[in-house]
């Protein structure tokens, strides 16, 4: 059973006085745990809309999307919001760090929404979690006195800090200089391979795509597998 | 339980974050609201001063609730007529036990002042009538109990009184000679306060030196009132029932009318409309502050549309999230209400506060009232519930997908 699915997904928008704009167009797309996974597009093609699907933020306006088996759309929306925060962590292009919180407290933030030993362990899980980044001197250093490589650590450890089965990227690497990319790029793989988490990772960047098992391409909606890119290992 | 009590403490930790980091925004709230309590709350108290200094004016011209006054129309204006209903008016007091009555007698009394003779106002009163007509006392003291067996006649005097005689220390027993009542010489035992406006001479004098000094053609000219404290709630039955025995013993030579002379007689609460004003007025002030920290709580609630769609893509449900915008409104609320309520209290409570409303003129200043300070509590909740309800609901409705690009 794959972790995600998503079976001749459709997503629509309607727009005033037009025709609904299709994003995505019969999507056929299964992770399994443990995998990464790649998507290439150029700006526009309905990547971010296709991570909304895979992070349970959107729903699908035909199809199927189903996670560990279990219909998404079907689950009321305080489970589906329980289920997204235990089991999906997300990086985005901006960081995203909480304005005015300290490193630990933007990793901690996540906790605050669990339940049982890891809500009560917050802090000591949340600190362990920004030593295994690097960040292990910097707890207490807010967003605007972190370098950007040094905040998409932060928010790697975010994303990683409930150990979730599926760490969703939009565009890593987009806010950051290409060594410090390749850098964040190389602990993100290590930490994911030592979680067993699966990665889906959205990128414009073939060489940071072409650290993925499956690569996939996004044009107009259309998802198809992307044969030129080829694997590094 | 425990994902309840864990979703509580999340939600005050996250609280706390907020408030932390801002600081300057939580602060300007605070102030607003505890200002409208601290001017809510106060009003309420204010208005109960002003309402025991209105009660404690009317009680010093009427009596306390509930005072009964009798007074007879008679043609028998002799001593024996008048004797004959003192004796049924002691036999009432007896009969209903009845501890607070005084009889009430306004005369003029002329008398010698250094260097001049004056007429002054003079009420022959019963040793009971101070506490019934709440009397203050600036010097000295009201008559004792056992005062109307002195031989000389003792007086409390106004403070005008005083004065023209050069306010002379009690302790030395200083006298005057009253003409009026045969030039007898009478004791100063009390000084009374008055009004600053009450600028003309008078004095007290017991029923029972007035009698025994009175020529008795000038005593058959005047009759006196007989005055009765009795219990609020009994004051009906018993101005029915003394009435009806008055009336009796006086048989078919006089008439007899007993009525309630107190406040509480005209009207069910004198100062009920100044509380329904300071009320309405507490109200607006509140409305005020409600409106100010609702402004201030959609804008910040915009400012964090970001952070929502961030906490919402970790795992914060919408109720948790309603809950702790709620939670954030209300806990500030309620620290600004108990600052609001304790300025209130230190202010109201301030004799120069208390002093001003009520003109100078209160003995008993009530406590803060509880009610005053449950009320502003009760309200600063309310208005954080309120005013937080919406930007609640703004931040349940926030897009997790257009917020997170915000």
């Amino acid at each position: 059973m794959s972790l995600i699915e998503l079976s001749d997904v459709t997503r629509t928008v309607l727009i005033p006085d037009s025709d609904p704009l299709t994003i995505l167009d019969g999507v056929n797309l299964g992770v399994e745990p443990g995998e990464r996974v790649s998507v290439v597009g150029r700006s526009g093609s309905g990547k971010s809309t296709l991570l909304n699907l895979l992070g349970m933020l959107d729903l699908p306006t035909t199809g199927e999307l189903c996670f560990e088996g279990e219909s998404v759309p079907d689950m009321k929306s305080g489970r589906r919001d329980r289920v997204r925060g235990g089991n999906v962590g997300f990086i985005f292009q901006q960081f995203n760090l909480l304005d005015g919180r300290t490193a630990l407290e933007n990793v901690t933030m996540p906790l605050l929404y669990a339940r049982g030993p890891r809500f009560w362990g917050r802090e000591r899980i949340a600190a362990d979690m920004l030593d295994r980044v690097g960040l292990g001197h910097r707890l207490t250093a807010l967003p605007g006195s972190l370098s950007g490589g040094e905040q998409q650590r932060v928010a790697i450890a975010r994303a990683l800090v409930r150990q979730p089965k599926l760490i969703l990227a939009d565009e890593p690497t987009g806010a950051l200089d290409v060594e410090t990319g390749q850098s964040v790029m190389t602990l993100l793989d290590d930490i994911v391979r030592e979680e067993n988490a699966a990665l889906v990772t959205i990128t414009h960047d073939p060489a940071i795509a072409a650290r993925s098992d499956r690569h996939f391409r996004l044009d107009r909606g259309v998802l198809t597998l992307a044969d030129d890119i080829v694997a590094v290992s | 339980m425990g994902g309840f009590l864990a979703g509580i403490v999340g939600a005050c930790a996250e609280a706390w974050q907020e408030v932390r980091i801002h600081k300057g925004r939580v602060l300007l709230s605070l102030v607003g609201v505890a200002v409208a309590v601290c001017a809510l709350s106060g009003a309420v108290a204010m208005s109960a001063i002003a309402q025991q200094a209105t009660i404690e004016q009317a009680d010093s011209a009427g009596g306390r609730a509930a005072t009964l006054t009798m007074s007879m129309q008679s043609p028998d204006t002799t001593a024996t007529g008048r004797s004959q209903a003192t004796q049924a008016w002691f036999d009432v007091l007896d009969r209903y036990d009845i501890a607070y009555a005084t009889r009430v007698l306004w005369d003029q009394g002329r008398v010698q002042f250094p260097g001049s003779v004056q007429d002054v106002n003079l009420q022959v009163v019963d040793q009971p009538y101070a506490e019934m007509h709440r009397t203050r006392m600036d010097d000295g003291s009201w008559f004792q109990v056992g005062d109307s067996s002195r031989l000389a006649p003792v007086i409390v005097v106004n403070t005008a009184f005083w004065e023209l005689l050069g306010s002379p220390a009690l302790d030395s027993h200083p006298s005057v000679a009253i003409d009026s009542l045969g030039g007898a010489k009478a004791i100063i035992v009390g000084v009374y306060g008055t009004s600053a406006w009450d600028t003309y001479p008078s004095m007290y004098m017991l029923t029972s030196h007035f009698e025994q000094l009175v020529d008795p053609a000038r005593a058959a000219q005047s009759s006196p009132q007989y005055e009765m404290w009795v219990p609020p709630d009994l004051a009906r039955d018993l101005q029915g029932r003394i009435q009806a025995e008055l009336s009796s013993a006086l048989g078919s030579s006089g008439s007899v009318s007993v009525d309630r002379t107190d406040w509480g007689a005209q009207m069910d609460d004198p100062t009920s409309i100044l509380r329904v004003i300071t009320l309405v007025i507490g109200g607006i002030i509140l409305l005020l502050g409600a409106l100010s920290l609702l402004n201030i709580a959609l804008v910040t609630v915009r400012q964090r549309i970001r952070e929502i769609g961030i906490r919402r893509s970790f795992g914060a449900t919408s109720g948790r999230v309603f809950f702790a915008v709620m939670m954030e409104s209300v806990v500030a609320t309620f620290v600004a209400g108990i600052v609001g309520v304790i300025c209130a209290v230190l202010l109201v409570q301030s004799p120069m506060v208390s002093d001003l409303v009520s003109f100078g003129g209160i003995s008993d200043v009530p406590p803060f009232p509880v009610s005053a300070a449950v009320f502003g509590l009760v309200a600063a909740t309310l208005v954080g519930a309120l005013a937080g309800l919406i930007p609640a609901l703004i931040a349940v409705r926030v897009k997790v997908i257009d917020a997170i690009r915000y």
